[in-house]
């Protein structure tokens, strides 16, 4: 079928079982890159502890996919961050159809529920509530399709986010120390080994969204600037000589990996924010393409 | 590290002698209860809709499904366990309240607990954070649930298990904290590793 004879209403409804079906399967699969990554870190790991530790979690990982079940009953407040080519045909449906998905995949997985709204404190037993599920855009000129990065963010690798604004006297050596200062306190109860997001800009808001950006980043990812690169890789060596280990039961090691996304700053503020993952990092990302077709390009060989 | 079976209701003689590290596996009763429970019953001083005497309480927030086939009318897909220093704030009241003898979450709890744990005789352990299907594949049944207008997540789901762990004393009796000495090991290695990357991150002009 030709997708430009779609209605708009067709269109919603294809985006809808595609969207639903790639967030179910993500709450039940980690994807590639975390899998590998866990596998290596656990080829490291000898302790009692930590072999205790890493063979629940494979065995855990093993029997989700066998049962068809989420892998952490924590299946988090749900979170899009869609970037939209400007010549997507279907623009006007994308935000109706993440809320139906989300709705879908509550059922069919199921999710938990876990949409409290504010002031009222009510659960709404739906995982849709007001601002629910969070969106985040991004404009891509000159693209006809969408990418999706779903993001399920729990409650317990949330617990250590944190920004906030340093005196440019500070300096970088005040972002390793808060940086460590998070991880290695209250990181050591948020699942670890984590993967670390951090943010720096100008301002809180802006430190934090790109912590949270980080986290999206597939690990083995550099920043893109020499020095950016450079102090990830020494926050990460860092903070695994430190040997927090899985669960914090000390190891070896201790993050999968320390990502840090920037933006310039303003000569009187040096913003940071952190984000944490916990190692059930279930983050993936589909490319749905103008006749709707798509690719799952967080998970290998996957058909929804 | 001992290896211990409990089963529920637990008397003191039967955890007086663990110590952190040791690995517990639980068969009997397990309640699961996390921030709107505590709030309930201490902070509101609510009466506890479940007897929760020598028995354990689970910090976790399930996911249940509906089942008919079951006599409570639920079914447990994943249940691990959730991020307990939380609960930190009443656990202590909490455990003179019920008489509650064994507590499973996840990460540590601080001094506060620690003393409950002391005088009530009592222990928290912890169960592989994010193995909740693991843990589910543990639970022979869901017996009951109480207080579910709080949400599937902090409603009190009575299940009953068998063999349920491993699960690593933090707390022992004696006000041993597992995580506590973690931490403050953890802390002291940090301070000459910050130093070290801090002498190359000058980069301001």
């Amino acid at each position: 079928m030709d997708s430009r004879f779609l209605t708009a209403s067709d269109a919603k409804a294809r985006l809808t079982d595609i969207v639903a079906s790639f967030t179910d399967y993500s709450s039940k699969h980690l994807p590639d890159d975390v899998v590998e990554r866990l596998r290596e870190m656990s080829e490291a790991e000898h302790s009692e502890f930590a072999r205790i530790i890493y063979d629940a979690m494979f065995e855990n990982m093993d029997m989700a996919n066998r049962l068809d079940r989420p892998v952490c009953q924590d299946t988090g407040l749900v979170q899009y961050f869609v970037r939209v080519g400007t010549a997507f045909p279907y623009m006007d449906v994308i935000e109706g159809a993440l809320q139906e998905a989300v709705l879908q995949a509550t059922q069919s997985a199921p999710l938990r529920q876990n949409a409290v709204e504010v002031f009222d404190e009510k659960n709404t037993g739906t995982n849709i509530g007001y601002r629910v599920p969070w969106i985040e855009w991004e404009i891509v000129p000159g693209r006809d399709d969408i990418e999706i990065y779903m993001y399920m963010a729990g409650g317990g690798c949330s617990l250590p986010g944190m920004a906030k604004v340093l005196m440019p006297l500070e300096g970088y050596e005040g972002i390793v120390r808060f940086v460590f200062d998070r991880v290695t306190t209250l990181g050591i109860n948020a699942c670890p080994p984590l993967l670390v997001g951090v943010g720096i800009a100008g301002s809180a808001e802006v430190a934090a969204k790109l912590s949270k950006k980080a986290l999206l980043r597939t690990i083995g990812s550099e920043n893109p600037n020499p020095r950016g690169a450079m102090l990830e890789k020494q926050i990460r060596d860092g903070l695994d000589a430190v040997g927090i280990g899985p669960g914090g039961l000390t190891g070896a090691e201790s993050v999968m990996a320390v990502h840090i996304e920037h933006a310039a700053r303003h000569p009187a503020t040096l913003a940071v924010g952190i984000s944490t993952g916990c190692w059930a990092h279930r983050r993936s990302r589909i490319r749905i393409h103008s006749n709707l077709e798509y690719e799952v390009l967080s998970h290998r060989g996957v058909a929804l | 590290m001992n290896k211990v079976y409990l089963t529920t209701p637990i008397r003191d003689e039967d955890i007086r002698d663990l110590r952190i590290g040791d690995i517990v596996y639980l068969t009997g009763e397990l309640i699961t209860g996390r921030d709107d429970v505590h709030q309930r019953a201490i902070k509101q001083g609510k009466a506890l809709p479940v007897d929760l005497a020598g028995k354990a309480i689970f910090h976790a927030g399930p996911i249940m499904q509906e089942d008919v086939s079951q006599s409570s009318g639920y079914r447990v897909i994943s249940v691990g366990p959730t991020t307990s220093m939380r609960m930190d704030r009443y656990q202590k009241e909490f455990l003179e309240k019920t008489g509650v003898k064994l507590i499973v979450g996840k990460g540590g709890m601080g001094p506060k607990t620690t003393e409950g744990c002391v005088q009530q005789c009592a222990i928290h352990t912890v169960f592989p954070g994010g193995c909740a299907v693991l843990a589910a594949e543990r639970v022979e049944e869901v017996e009951r649930v109480e207080w579910l207008d709080l949400g599937m997540p902090e409603a009190m789901w009575v299940m009953r298990v068998k063999d349920f762990g491993p699960l690593i004393v933090s707390i022992d009796t004696q006000g041993n904290n597992l995580f506590e000495r973690n931490k403050k090991g953890f802390a002291e290695k940090q301070e000459p590793i910050i130093e070290q990357i801090n002498k190359s991150v000058d980069f301001l002009h």
